[in-house]
């Protein structure tokens, strides 16, 4: 059995990172042009390492199933990024930022590889300025920053509701300018459908053409993986409806070992499930809780039109249960109270799934005019989706499947543990913990692309000079596209009754009930029978059309809900394991009298990391233990 | 023309618009002189004469000429490899015609243009050509070069009810290409501002309708009084 | 509600297309109208038939996937508004709604709706963006950047790369989509260095591509989801120039 080593360098903290960088091996630059490097998905992290490892010099292979990396979901996020510039003078600095995501995170972080993401904070957004990011300014040409996401400085750098968006195009104009230095190769519209793995070591992937439906081979002496987080797994969730978890299942099939599976962001602000044949929940960015009230009606059932409820008989219960944050307490528990008070039978609209998110009060006191200025562009989303002119009456909002804090195991290099597989941004597990905070998703990808992979890639590859390029005709290649072939193969051939679509709604809906906000091991055992039932049902009676050879949307989301099956039953088995509440992970068995979630340090002080032990056999669990040096492990309190 | 045709987009748009001003000022001394064919003052004749008499003979006029020939002919070149290459530039037609909003004259610039060239080519037939002695200027009236009688000829012109309204029609269609082309030639230039373009717009849309209307005006004159 | 649309079905770059048209029962006015193609493909593929393909992502409005000429505009009926966030609230019942794809020669049909715009991003591999190497940047505060200026900036950078100003116009012309960027670089100092060199090389691969000229129709502002400016074009128009006459000759 592997003992997981997370390779944490020696020394104090503030200095970890600094030591690494400066004691770490190098590649000459001869000997980067012959390295081959595979990098998977171009979101902000991919996009991000793209650009930087190509202006290393390395020979990088970027993938994306998009038909351009433009497209990868990072340009969703809205709210911000962080960083520990104390631009405002407010008490910030880099020990803070990492505080404050490692208490966000519940303590179930890694000390060392949180510091280093608050640490290379700055230089990231350095680098997006640089590259024509145009942030917020204030009237003096200076940055501006804003609040967010349930801390207590002013840290968030923000372009509108678009600042993922203007990253991403940020990073990808940097990818563009290696592609057209021809350092980096551009293969888009392919999905990566099995990882490679000879002696031992990451060396390929097989990848399907989803124009023409090719097998194809691609070699590298690295593979990293940016392929994003596995939030659709709930089918409904704030994600690209295209995102999946494939990449990181092939991984783990393969041998890397999956990190805290079980923790999932559930967003306290979405617009809600309206209806059946609904496809997808839009976010409405944590933003609005700066301004914007959240109530629910005092009377149960109340179903008068919310500005015909008065003052007095509005419960703002964020305000009354979390004095000391009120409306900006931290997502999990911003969305365990919506849920607690619409289970209680106190939520509004048709189905009683939603809660009030006024504005009124700000308008009254800024005026209409500054909240526009904010917020304009949610406001314009909000009303093209349900046809609701906010200024005039509440948001309707509901909690919805969002960010995944699991994902690949990794060490302080960002390796899993498939020697030379590397996974960077929301595909790995790293800095979030069990929870992670507003606009440090952003701020992890950028780092870890842009300051992190270039460092750690280059301290692996400098043992790899020796190793000539790869030949794509080996027989683990040829193995590794035999399966994904009989899978292919396998899931053409079923020619039953129901959809893809229709399998993943029902998954997504278990998942959701039972493995969702919250959790109990009766709820989960439930749900572990009722995917296995699932999945099976799947295998008999999935209608997938046309053919393997050409273009077909159908096919290649089938593979995906066919991966989701098993990466659900993970989830579970994780969150079972996890007795405690923390973070997003809430047991029901562990709470506090007033119905907050109790933490478990002296039992569940870990990261749990899953071993791959072969088809239908139960995986295995690595523990990694969290120690925490540099700061007071303390009770997340919000009230 | 193999020159031309290497230019970038931006450059042939360039010279369009550039072109586009020249023919306007031009246009403009045109309606000033052809005003005086109608007799609003007693010695209308003298001035239109006059006026013609310059135009023929002053020689800063006669280099101004060359460019003016000049701006037609690049205007003409360069807006049909345009419009070739925007036809090229989507092969396969929608099946359902576009109803997206934009500058609805804008849509049919060949098409008022051609129609203008061919009026054009008639038109110097009917006077320019005269005066180099290329084609016979009608009976009775001299087509001795420095003394050409372009008053005659066109009251000669004007009394035939058909041509007259073909000249209105071909000055309404000369109104939508001029109505698209002003504001038009200032945003191919590159000068477009929140502040002043509403006021250029606005200017547009006056020269598109008194210019076109100062022409019609003459063949009208022509229609109601004879 | 019930819905008749007639649909452009092509099953590959070189097979021939042609339209077929088809019936959707029991649509709902509160569907977006990718959620109705859903439905109509899960209607296809019961029956056995070849589900329509279309490009769709985040359904939110941002990534830029979606395509689709609808009744003649690109993204269909609305102000701002893609095709994702269209809903069928907007359509009449029992008119045949007709969908196309992007039309263009810059942009072949790959299947169905699903055209390929890898032309945009040919365009800005040719000069949009700003050569700074991670790791190089000054801190982000030593350049002040008017806020109007930082505004404008951001204002052209919302671009989302969906290409309904290329479908829109009668000319098939990038001008909008090349302008966006061009201008947010132009108006940023970080963006000056390279001024005359990035426009200069993003239009002539504009033009090299095929596509069409600008004639200043507009249509591509009027569809444009994101309510990109025509004084972008204007404000490429004079940085082109000059460039060209800014520049040392070559």
């Amino acid at each position: 059995m592997i003992k997981l080593d997370s390779k944490i360098p020696e020394g104090p903290l503030t200095e970890k990172w600094t030591n690494y960088r400066s004691s770490h091996k190098l590649v000459n630059p001869a000997n980067k042009k012959k390295l081959d490097i595979i990098l998977v998905g171009t979101g902000l992290a991919g996009s991000a390492a793209a650009s930087s490892l190509g202006e290393l010099g390395y020979n990088v292979k970027v993938f994306c199933f998009q038909d351009t990396p433009r497209r990868a979901h990072s340009v969703a996020a809205q709210g911000g990024i962080n960083a520990a510039k104390n631009y405002k003078h407010d008490g910030d600095s880099v020990y803070r930022l990492f505080y404050d995501m490692i208490k966000g995170g519940d303590y179930r972080a890694r000390e060392a590889n949180v510091y280093r993401a608050a640490e290379v904070s700055n230089a990231t957004i350095d680098q997006l300025t640089a590259q024509g990011v145009p942030f917020a300014r204030e009237y003096g040409g200076a940055l501006d920053n804003r609040s967010f996401g349930g801390v207590q400085v002013s840290r968030t750098f923000y372009a509108k509701g678009q600042t993922g968006q203007q990253c991403l195009l940020g990073a990808y104009s940097g990818l563009l300018r290696q592609i057209g230095k021809g350092t980096v190769t551009m293969y888009s519209r392919r999905e990566m459908l099995e990882l490679v793995v000879i002696d031992g070591k990451a060396r390929g992937i097989i990848t399907r053409n989803l124009v023409t439906g090719e097998l194809e081979r691609h070699s590298g002496h690295a593979v990293v993986l940016a392929t994003g987080g596995y939030g659709t797994i709930y089918y409904l969730s704030t994600l690209a409806v295209n995102s999946n978890g494939s990449a990181a299942w092939a991984a783990y099939k393969k041998g890397a070992f999956f990190g805290n599976p079980s923790f999932v962001q559930i967003h306290p602000s979405s617009i809600p499930v309206l209806n059946d044949y609904q496809s997808k929940l839009t976010l409405m960015s944590e933003s609005l809780r700066n301004d914007g009230r959240v109530w629910v009606p005092k009377k149960k059932g109340d179903k008068r039109p919310a500005n015909d409820i008065p003052e007095d008989e509005r419960d703002y219960y964020l305000e009354r249960r979390y004095p000391a944050y009120g409306n900006l307490v931290p997502r999990d528990v911003g969305s365990r109270a919506a849920k607690e008070r619409c289970d209680a039978g106190y939520g509004v609209g048709d189905t009683g799934l939603a809660v009030n998110l006024d504005f009124k009060d700000a308008i009254d006191k800024q005026g209409k005019k500054a909240i526009e200025n904010k917020y304009g562009n949610l406001f314009e989303m909000y009303e093209k989706t349900t046809g609701i002119n906010s200024y005039e009456e509440p948001m309707r909002i509901y909690p919805a499947g969002h960010y995944t804090m699991g994902g690949l195991w990794v060490d302080y290099n960002l390796m899993t543990t498939i020697p030379g597989l590397f996974a960077i941004g929301e595909s790995n597990f790293s800095d979030h913990g069990a929870n992670r905070l507003g606009a440090s998703s952003l701020m992890q990808c950028a780092g870890d692309g842009y300051f992190i992979i270039p460092n750690t890639i280059t301290s692996y590859l400098a043992d790899e000079i020796r190793t000539p390029r790869i030949p794509v005709d080996k027989p683990e290649f040829e193995e590794a596209q035999k399966t994904v072939q009989e899978k292919i193969h396998k899931l053409l051939t079923i020619n039953g009754s129901q959809t893809v679509t229709s399998f993943h709604k029902r998954l997504g809906k278990i998942l959701w009930d039972y493995c969702g906000m919250t959790r109990n091991e009766a709820g989960l055992k439930k749900a572990m029978g009722m995917v296995e039932e699932l999945e099976q049902e799947f295998w008999r009676d999935v209608k997938v059309p046309a053919t393997a050879n050409e273009l077909n949307q159908e096919l290649e989301k089938a593979g995906r809900v066919a991966d989701f099956f098993e990466l659900a039953k993970l989830l579970v088995t994780d969150a079972l394991n996890r007795k405690e509440s923390c973070g997003a992970h809430f047991r029901e068995e562990s709470q506090t009298e007033t119905g907050e979630a109790k933490r478990d340090d002296r039992n569940y002080s870990y990261v749990t990391a899953w071993e791959y032990n072969g088809e239908n056999k139960p995986p295995l669990m690595h523990k990694e233990d969290l120690k925490f040096e540099n700061v007071e492990v303390k009770e997340r309190s919000y009230k | 023309m193999s020159k031309m045709l290497r230019y970038s987009s931006l450059t042939k748009k360039y010279i369009m618009a550039l072109a586009g001003f020249l023919l306007m000022v031009f246009l403009l001394i045109h309606l000033g002189i052809n005003l005086f064919i109608i007799p609003f003052t007693e010695n209308h004749q003298d001035i239109f004469r006059d006026g013609v008499h310059f135009m023929t003979t002053n020689p800063l006029i006669k280099i101004m000429e060359i460019f003016l020939f000049g701006g037609f002919l690049v205007h003409i070149l360069i807006g049909i490899i345009l419009q070739l290459r925007n036809w090229m530039a989507r092969p396969v037609r929608y099946a359902k015609s576009n109803h997206s909003q934009g500058s609805f004259f804008s849509k049919y610039m060949i098409y008022t243009g051609v129609v203008i060239l061919i009026f054009l080519i008639i038109h110097l037939g009917n006077f320019y050509f005269v005066k180099l002695g290329l084609t016979e200027a009608p009976e009775g009236m001299s087509r001795v070069a420095d003394d050409h009688d372009f008053y005659n000829m066109a009251i000669n012109l004007f009394s035939n009810k058909i041509y007259s309204g073909i000249y209105i029609v071909l000055f309404i269609l000369m109104g939508f290409h001029l109505n698209h082309a002003f504001q038009s030639a200032f945003q191919s230039l590159g000068l477009n501002h929140s502040k002043y373009t509403p006021f250029i717009k606005a200017v547009g849309d006056f020269y598109s309708i008194v210019v076109p209307l100062g022409f019609i005006l003459i063949p009208l004159y022509f229609i109601i009084y004879y | 509600m019930n819905i008749k649309l007639k649909v452009w079905r092509q099953k590959s770059a070189k097979e021939k297309g042609k339209f077929v048209k088809y019936t959707l029962e029991n649509a709902s006015p509160e569907m977006s109208f990718l959620e109705m193609l859903d439905a109509l493909n899960t209607k296809l593929i019961l029956q056995g038939d070849d589900p329509v393909a279309f490009e769709h992502d985040c359904r939110e409005g941002i990534c830029g996937c979606c395509s689709l000429y609808i009744n003649g505009r690109p993204h269909g009926p609305g102000e701002k508004t893609t095709t994702c966030e269209l809903h069928m609230r907007s359509f009449k019942e029992g008119k045949t709604i007709v969908i196309e794809p992007w039309r263009s020669r810059g942009f072949p049909v790959l299947k169905d709706l699903i055209v390929d715009r890898h032309a945009f991003d040919k365009i800005l591999i040719a000069g949009g963006f700003i050569s700074n190497e991670a790791g190089t940047a000054q801190d982000a505060n030593s350049i002040l950047i008017r806020k109007d200026k930082a505004d404008e900036a951001f204002d052209s950078a919302v671009c989302i790369g969906c290409a309904a100003c290329v479908a829109a116009c009668k000319n098939a012309s990038a001008m909008l989509f090349v302008s966006a960027k061009v201008s947010q670089f132009a108006l940023l100092q970080q963006g000056k260095v390279e001024a005359k060199q990035r426009v200069q090389a993003m239009v002539r691969k504009m033009d090299e591509l095929g596509f069409g000229n600008c004639t200043n129709t507009y249509a591509c502002e009027a569809e444009c989801p994101k309510g990109i400016s025509v004084t972008n074009i204007a404000r490429m128009n004079r940085e082109f120039f000059g460039a060209r006459i800014g520049t040392q000759k070559s």
